[in-house]
Order: structure tokens, then C-alpha cells, then sequence
């Protein structure tokens, strides 16, 4: 981050041309989270490990970059960016796991639901991680164009 | 002022989406259930299966149960003091879903223990003792052969029955029914067909009671 861009004080919403940007990526993070939760709990599909490790990265988004909305804070793109950077990370590496380019070995997914599992696919054809990539670099894509029109 | 509304109406539209996705999908599988259970009726009940209480009862409960399943220990001592109240109107039939690893061992010695008119009290024992052999992580099944030993079985008939076609058989065909009525989880209840969509102890006790004035005015 650098260090002389001019940070929008808290509560001001004057000078916000980053907010659009910004509740586009929160909108993401917020369908990404409730898209979780209907999978593992109405569904019932139990989530395996990698899918844990990318939620652990995705459900604080909603919050951080809500509350960045609601105060026009810019700076909750700062805080937001290391989440998504490892949930982005995560999720790159459980789709080449889904897709078998990566033994899954390297990651001991124990009992419970196998992150190599054909059965993570949402309407039998789309892999669940791969959503979760798509999702992760929406936000990325979209944080960075926060970050970009507030230094303008 | 205004974008807060925004954020706060669009939080409002996803939740209320979530709710009504929640509602089309549960009743949606409740659908699938009720039709599994209908299209598979015959599945419900084998003459094979233990029955607890009048063999001529009115009212059918069918209970799929995993003897290493905590809610089903939990609901054991209530489906049985519904039966025993229900002054021979209410059956329990016992089919097996062994769900945890280790499950399906101790479904056989349970076997083993009816052929010999035990089953009952080994039932109790093997649930009694449940946390000491039932660790989902390390289950320790073989345990419950000590458990039962002073019921007055003969062990090493026990022993090679356990291991035995027969039981194999039972346990083949209870899974293969718990997979065509969709129980995935334990316990599951079906009172005279009806499959126990809404889970819990008070909705049981109603659906029999809805069953038993159904059958009254029959």
C-alpha cells in the first residue's frame, strides 16, 4: 500500500468515487458467503477442509468491506486485500486438487468430505471451487479498481 | 445517507432470497422423502426386523437407527416409554442405518444377541456404554461383546452368528432400504409411512398422536 495516498476520513462520503467498486466487491463477498451457507447448511454438502480455509477468507469480507461501505472508508480495501489474497490462493490450489493436477495427499482432507470429491459441483457441472476462484478474483478486480479511483 | 440504505437493502434482499431458497428447498426434499416413502413403501418394514411392543399395533413408528448415534441413544428411553404408554396401539420397528464407522459391527453383535432372545437388553447395554465404545474417531465396537457378556448368551454361538450370512444379509438389505427411502442421517422416524420431515421430540409425539386418531376414527 502506499503510503502518501489520501485516505477518505471516516464518515466521508464526499469524495467516494471508490464506493461503487467497493460494493461491488462486497456484493460478491455477501452472494459468495450466503452461497456457502446454503450449500453446507441447507443442502447439507459438509464442506472439506480447503472449503473451510477458503470460507475462513470469504465470511469476514462481508463484514470489513460492509462497514468500509457504511463509513465510506477506503480503507477497508487495505485490510480486506490479505483476505482475499489467501482465499483467492486457497481456492486456486483446491480446483487443481478437484481437477487432479495436485494429489491430494499434500493436504491430509481426513474423514468427512474429500476436497477431490466429484460431488463438489453445484447443478452437477459447475465445481464448487471454481466459483469460489471466480468469486475471490471478482473481489480482487474490484478492490483494485476501489484502491485505484481513490488515489485519483 | 443514501448509500447506507443501499447496503442495508441490499443485505435485506439477500437474506430474504436466502429465506425463500431455504423454503423451496426444504420443501422440495420433503417432496422427495414423502414420495421416496410412498414409491418404497414395501422398504419401510421387513419381517426381519426387531419389533419393540404389539406386534399388531395400530400405529407403525420406523425408526432407522445407528446404535453409535448419540440422538438416537437420546431418543431410545422416549420411543420406548411412547410404545409402553400407548396400551399396545404403538410399535417400534428397528431398521439399522449404520452411518459411523464401527456401526456396522456393533449392528451384528445386537443381531447376534437377538437370535438368542437378548436383544433388548443388550440394546440397553451397548447404548448405556455408547460413549466408552462409540468415539466417532476411534470407535472400539468389539467392546460391547464384554458389555453383554453376563446376559446369559452363548458367546461363542454369539460370536460366529455375528460373523454370519444371515446378519450379513439383514444388514445388506437395511441399507440398501435406508439408501431408497433417502435416510441420511440419524434417527430416522417414519410413523406409518409418514417420514419425521420437521426433526424433534415434541413433532414425533405429534405425528403418532395425528396417526393414532386416524386409526381411531378408522
Amino acid at each position: 500500500m502506499n503510503e502518501e495516498q489520501p485516505i477518505a476520513p471516516h464518515g466521508d462520503g464526499r469524495n467516494a468515487a471508490f464506493w461503487t467498486p467497493l460494493f461491488l466487491a462486497w456484493l460478491l463477498a455477501l452472494l459468495a458467503t450466503s452461497g456457502a451457507l446454503f450449500l453446507g447448511e441447507v443442502m447439507g454438502k459438509t464442506p472439506c477442509v480447503l472449503c473451510w480455509y477458503q470460507r475462513i477468507a470469504m465470511f469476514p469480507l462481508v463484514l470489513v468491506l460492509g462497514m468500509g461501505l457504511f463509513t465510506s472508508d477506503v480503507r477497508s480495501v487495505r485490510y480486506a486485500l490479505p483476505l482475499v489474497g489467501v482465499g483467492w490462493g486457497i481456492a486456486a490450489y483446491h480446483l487443481l486438487v478437484f481437477w487432479g493436477v495436485v494429489s491430494e495427499g499434500l493436504v491430509p482432507c481426513g474423514k468427512g468430505s474429500s476436497c477431490a470429491d466429484a460431488d463438489v459441483q453445484v447443478a452437477g457441472v459447475v465445481p464448487i471451487p471454481l466459483l469460489s476462484l471466480t468469486a475471490f478474483s471478482g473481489i480482487l478486480v474490484a478492490l483494485w479498481m476501489a484502491r485505484a479511483r481513490a488515489t485519483t | 445517507m443514501n448509500r447506507k440504505w443501499i447496503v442495508l437493502g441490499t443485505a435485506a434482499a439477500v437474506v430474504l432470497a436466502f429465506v425463500a431458497g431455504v423454503a423451496v428447498f426444504t420443501n422440495r426434499a420433503t417432496q422427495e422423502v414423502k414420495q421416496a416413502a410412498q414409491t418404497n413403501n414395501e422398504a419401510l418394514v421387513r419381517p426381519h426386523s426387531p419389533v419393540f411392543g404389539n406386534p399388531a399395533a395400530k400405529v407403525t413408528i420406523v425408526e432407522f437407527f445407528d446404535p453409535s448415534c448419540e440422538t438416537c441413544r437420546a431418543f431410545y428411553p422416549i420411543v420406548k416409554s411412547m410404545v409402553n404408554a400407548s396400551f399396545g396401539q404403538v410399535r417400534l420397528v428397528v431398521r439399522y442405518a449404520p452411518l459411523h464407522p464401527g456401526s456396522d459391527t456393533a449392528v451384528k453383535i445386537l443381531e447376534a444377541a437377538r437370535l438368542q432372545g437378548k436383544y433388548w437388553e443388550a440394546l440397553e447395554r451397548t447404548l448405556a456404554a455408547q460413549p466408552q465404545w462409540a468415539s466417532h474417531d476411534r470407535p472400539q465396537p468389539d467392546m460391547i461383546w464384554s458389555l453383554i457378556s453376563d446376559v446369559g448368551l452363548d458367546m461363542a454361538r454369539a460370536r460366529a452368528d455375528a460373523d454370519g450370512p444371515t446378519i450379513d444379509q439383514l444388514l445388506r438389505q437395511d441399507i440398501a432400504d435406508m439408501q431408497a427411502l433417502k435416510v441420511d442421517r440419524t434417527p430416522g422416524f417414519f410413523v406409518n409411512g409418514t417420514p419425521l420431515r420437521d426433526f424433534g421430540e415434541a413433532q414425533l409425539k405429534a405425528l403418532v398422536e395425528q396417526e393414532l386418531k386416524k386409526s381411531a376414527t378408522r
